[in-house]
């Protein structure tokens, strides 16, 4: 494997990451309302299955985007400024839920509750769409030139695959995070979230299936069979696991899913980086090889450099997995209603009386 | 205004907002990391209760700090997508190894430290915050080291055949002098900036404290209490414990971490001005308002005049001396160029062009960062004074200058960054006089190809949202500082056979 194909696959690898973890979280903010309905604790409750590890798990999107600028500058380049507004949506909603869920439980006050719920619960829903909106379209190929810019405007992303992208990534992401939760919780929490598993699991079965096979014949290559059938037995597990109360087991299916859905979608993006589809030979690929006939422009930054990236990876993201995974190992408990600590916020106004 | 113009301000905004929260996290983790050290060391009460204190505050500012981080990181490609094409290859490096490195640290260890409080063993528990601590100061090395590149770039060639920046030394990049000196000096800053902020908060509530205990708040009673405690006065009370045993140390332990930074501010502000003159004469010769070249040129403490045009510059107060010290170390024989003379020589070198920053701002910016820095000084100097052998002050102006001081290292930061930053202009990648000089860029050369109405809409998102948030962000700390410590909760955890959480959301 070259180099250039070694950072694709490790690219591949922290997107992996990020969405495998912040799927669930994602699905716990999009799930907190629905959950917590009614009752303040509940919400807690769910909010708190990833109290110590939601920022954690972000970090592995902002090291994608920092390996992106290292390893595929050029790609790096291209997809940011080409798709400016998309991001900037995406960047508002981490930011907003960023704070909602950091700030919630500082103020003691229903209003103040209210205003960061809707924070989180933007912030949840719209990367949860908008991740899948982007994958799809950069599969699907973008208006790129021969300048390396992507022209087109906002609607040239939300072609029919591009929106049932955005549906999978959200109703997996929604799923995901319901059997996380199931896994992370006991009691009346763990119930109803296992209720909601069972109702979300047709409909994301579908719509996954649908995506992944539509991504399959118009850009798939033989070996990207094996991801697409390793997500259908992803969600099989999920769904047989859910129906017998076995939360590992589901958990295990949906991050199975999740990771092979990328893997699909890497796969079905090699060895371009960000096809265009105006003309083949003005598309990115890892290292500016012929494909189909096509000379194509090389996004790879030199030799040297990913040769230092490599061994900063190689030495350091073991130590990261290692730490991580025992973060998780230190939070494993189930959370309960009677484990939630009574509210240590302030109130809005100082009393007179302090 | 261009699509330049709109994406410099929207750099500018968004990074100096940042960088309000950037400095308390790095400095505030290691102090508080200090309290919790000496909690488990001492094991009093009330060093517990102070890291409790100041590390909810921490978080507070934690989180705004990461909500802005974010940003950063994809707005290179956003705006300056040419930029990014030209120097991905060298300026990516450090940034993936930030992310690698000192972000996961960072975010899993305050993970678990917040959480971790009656889940982790307490040696455990207290090594999580050091690996905070040490993760944020990090994380400030390598995007110190990228900055750096674009200041003074080495490590790298110019590629003709590409059109792009080659790293061809990692070692050279992550030791160019400008980081080598630029992070200390920042490191520096940001602990100027906690000290101050522990400093002010303890000596405010150390004041108050020991008034309660007085009786009267409001009432006469000022002076320290060793001095006034006299047969008239009510025996000290709870508070004036709290204010001896709790307050002052926390507020002396910040003054002195306030002298030592402010020492190794002027020191690695020095190293960094000489390596500045060196390596961007132009920024220097702005920021003194030198318009001419000159030998053994005084130091301008007052200008007046249009700064932006040289031919208008009055000095009004000059120092001799000073600034020959300042460029290379003597007091005299020394000559400098004039804003002029290189903007002459520049042409010549890069073609025609304006290679002139704004001179106002980097003239006035380079003096508000020294004269902010004052306002920690005097807290430290002043408060080592007041409490000095076991004295508590119970002036009430004491009180409130206290807290009028917080924000000056905050203003210091931003003006320097504004100084370091503005000073570069018009380059984004700075030439460097001894290195490959195809390898420059400017920030004409470097935006994205958008329309200034896209820009625009971020523009104005942005600054309305981080306006938004910079409120809250306010109201929160100065709720929480109001608030003060909480009580330590009596063996709480226990709750029938159901153990509480330690912490929840």
């Amino acid at each position: 494997m070259s180099l250039p194909e070694f950072w694709f696959l490790l690219i591949g690898v922290l997107f992996t990451g990020y969405f495998v973890l912040e799927g669930f979280d994602f699905g716990v903010g999009m799930l907190m309302p629905i959950l917590g309905r009614g009752s303040e604790t509940r919400k807690r409750v769910v909010l708190n299955t990833i109290g110590p590890v939601w920022d954690g798990n972000e970090v592995w999107l902002i090291t994608a985007g920092g390996a992106l600028f290292a390893a595929f500058p050029e790609w790096y380049a291209s997809l940011f400024s080409g798709f400016y507004l998309a991001l900037l949506l995406i960047l508002v909603a981490l930011i907003v839920r960023i704070v909602g869920i950091e700030y919630r439980s500082k103020i003691d006050d229903p209003r103040w509750r209210a205003g960061c719920d809707a924070a989180i619960i933007f912030g949840s829903w719209v990367p949860a769409l908008a991740w899948g909106l982007a994958f799809a379209n950069m599969v699907h190929g973008v208006k790129l030139n021969e300048h390396r810019q992507i022209g087109g405007n906002l609607l040239d992303l939300l072609g029919p695959y591009a929106l049932l992208g955005a549906l999978t990534t959200a109703l997996l992401f929604l799923l995901h995070g319901a059997v996380f939760i199931a896994l992370k919780t006991g009691g009346e929490v763990r119930e109803s979230v296992r209720r909601i598993a069972r109702i979300v699991v047709v409909p994301t079965v579908i719509v996954v299936l649908a995506f992944a096979l539509w991504t399959q014949f118009a850009h798939g290559k033989g070996w990207t069979w094996i991801p697409l059938a390793l997500a259908v037995i992803g969600l099989a597990l999920a769904a047989a696991a859910t129906l017998r109360g076995r939360d590992g087991w589901a958990f295990t299916g949906t991050a199975l899913t999740v990771a092979a859905a990328i893997v699909l979608l890497f796969g079905a993006l090699f060895p371009y980086v960000l096809p265009s589809s105006i003309d083949p030979s003005f598309g990115l690929s890892v290292d500016g090889r012929v494909v189909d006939g096509h000379r194509t422009v090389s996004a790879s930054s030199t030799h040297y450099t990913l040769m230092v990236m490599s061994w900063c990876a190689v030495i350091v993201t073991p130590v990261v997995l290692l730490y991580q995974g025992w973060t998780y190992w230190v939070f494993r408990k189930r959370l309960t209603v009677e484990q939630i600590p009574p509210a240590t916020g302030l109130s809005l106004q100082r009393s007179a009386a302090g | 205004m261009s699509v330049v113009d709109i994406s410099r301000w929207q750099f500018g905004i968004t990074t100096v907002y940042h960088f309000m929260f950037v400095p308390l996290t790095i400095g505030l983790a290691p102090l508080v990391a200090g309290m919790q050290t000496a909690w488990v060391v001492t094991g009093k009460e009330h060093w517990y209760r102070l890291t409790k204190f100041f590390g909810k505050l921490f978080m507070i500012n934690f989180a705004l700090g990461v909500a802005t981080g974010i940003v950063q990181e994809f707005q290179f490609g956003m705006n300056w997508s040419e930029y990014s094409r030209f120097v991905g290859d060298v300026f990516g490096a450090p940034l993936a190894m930030e992310g690698l490195v000192a972000f996961f640290m960072e975010s899993t260890f305050l993970g678990l430290w917040i959480f971790g409080w009656t889940r982790l063993p307490k040696l455990v528990h207290l090594a999580t915050i050091w690996l905070v601590a040490i993760g944020v100061n990090a994380s400030a090395f390598f995007i110190i080291a990228a900055n750096s590149f674009m200041q003074h770039p080495v490590g790298a060639v110019y590629n003709p055949q590409t059109g792009r920046a080659e790293l061809h030394s990692i070692w050279q990049l992550l030791t160019n002098n400008t980081a080598l000196a630029a992070f200390p000096h920042v490191v520096a800053g940001s602990f100027l900036t906690a000290a101050t902020f522990v400093a002010g908060i303890g000596c405010w509530w150390m004041v108050r404290e020991s008034r309660k205990g007085r009786g009267a708040p409001g009432g006469p009673g000022g002076g320290s209490l060793r001095n006034h405690a006299g047969p008239s006065q009510a025996p000290p009370s709870d508070t004036v414990d709290l204010a001896r045993d709790m307050w002052r140390p926390a507020a002396r332990m910040g003054m002195w971490v306030i002298i030592i930074a402010g020492v190794a501010l002027v020191f690695t502000g020095d190293v960094q001005g000489k390596l500045m003159f060196k390596q961007q004469p132009m920024k220097m010769a702005s920021a003194e308002s030198l318009c001419h070249g000159q030998t053994d040129p005084k130091f301008s403490v007052l200008t007046v005049g249009t700064h932006n045009n040289c031919d208008s510059v009055t000095h009004v107060i000059e120092v001799p001396g000073v600034l020959p010290w300042l460029a290379e170390g003597k007091f005299s024989g020394v000559t400098l160029g004039g804003v002029k003379d290189l903007q002459v020589s520049y042409n010549e070198k890069y073609g025609p062009g304006d290679y002139r920053p704004n001179l106002f701002v980097t003239y006035w910016t380079f003096r508000a960062m020294i004269t902010w820095a004052g306002g920690s000084a005097l807290i430290a100097l002043l408060g080592l004074w007041l409490t000095r052998r076991g004295r508590i002050p119970g002036q009430r102006w004491f009180g409130w200058l206290s807290l009028l001081v917080i924000p000056t290292p905050f203003l210091g930061n931003s003006a320097g960054w504004v100084f370091t930053e503005m000073g570069r202009q018009p380059w984004v990648v700075a030439p460097n006089p001894t290195g490959d000089p195809h390898l420059r860029m400017t920030v004409q050369q470097a935006v994205s190809g958008n329309t200034a109405g896209t820009v625009l809409t971020s523009l104005i998102v942005f600054t309305a949202l981080y306006g938004v948030l910079a409120i809250v962000w306010f109201f929160l700390m100065r709720r929480y500082v109001i608030e003060g410590p909480e009580e330590v909760a009596a063996a709480s955890g226990q709750d029938g056979a159901v153990e509480k959480l330690s912490f929840a959301y």
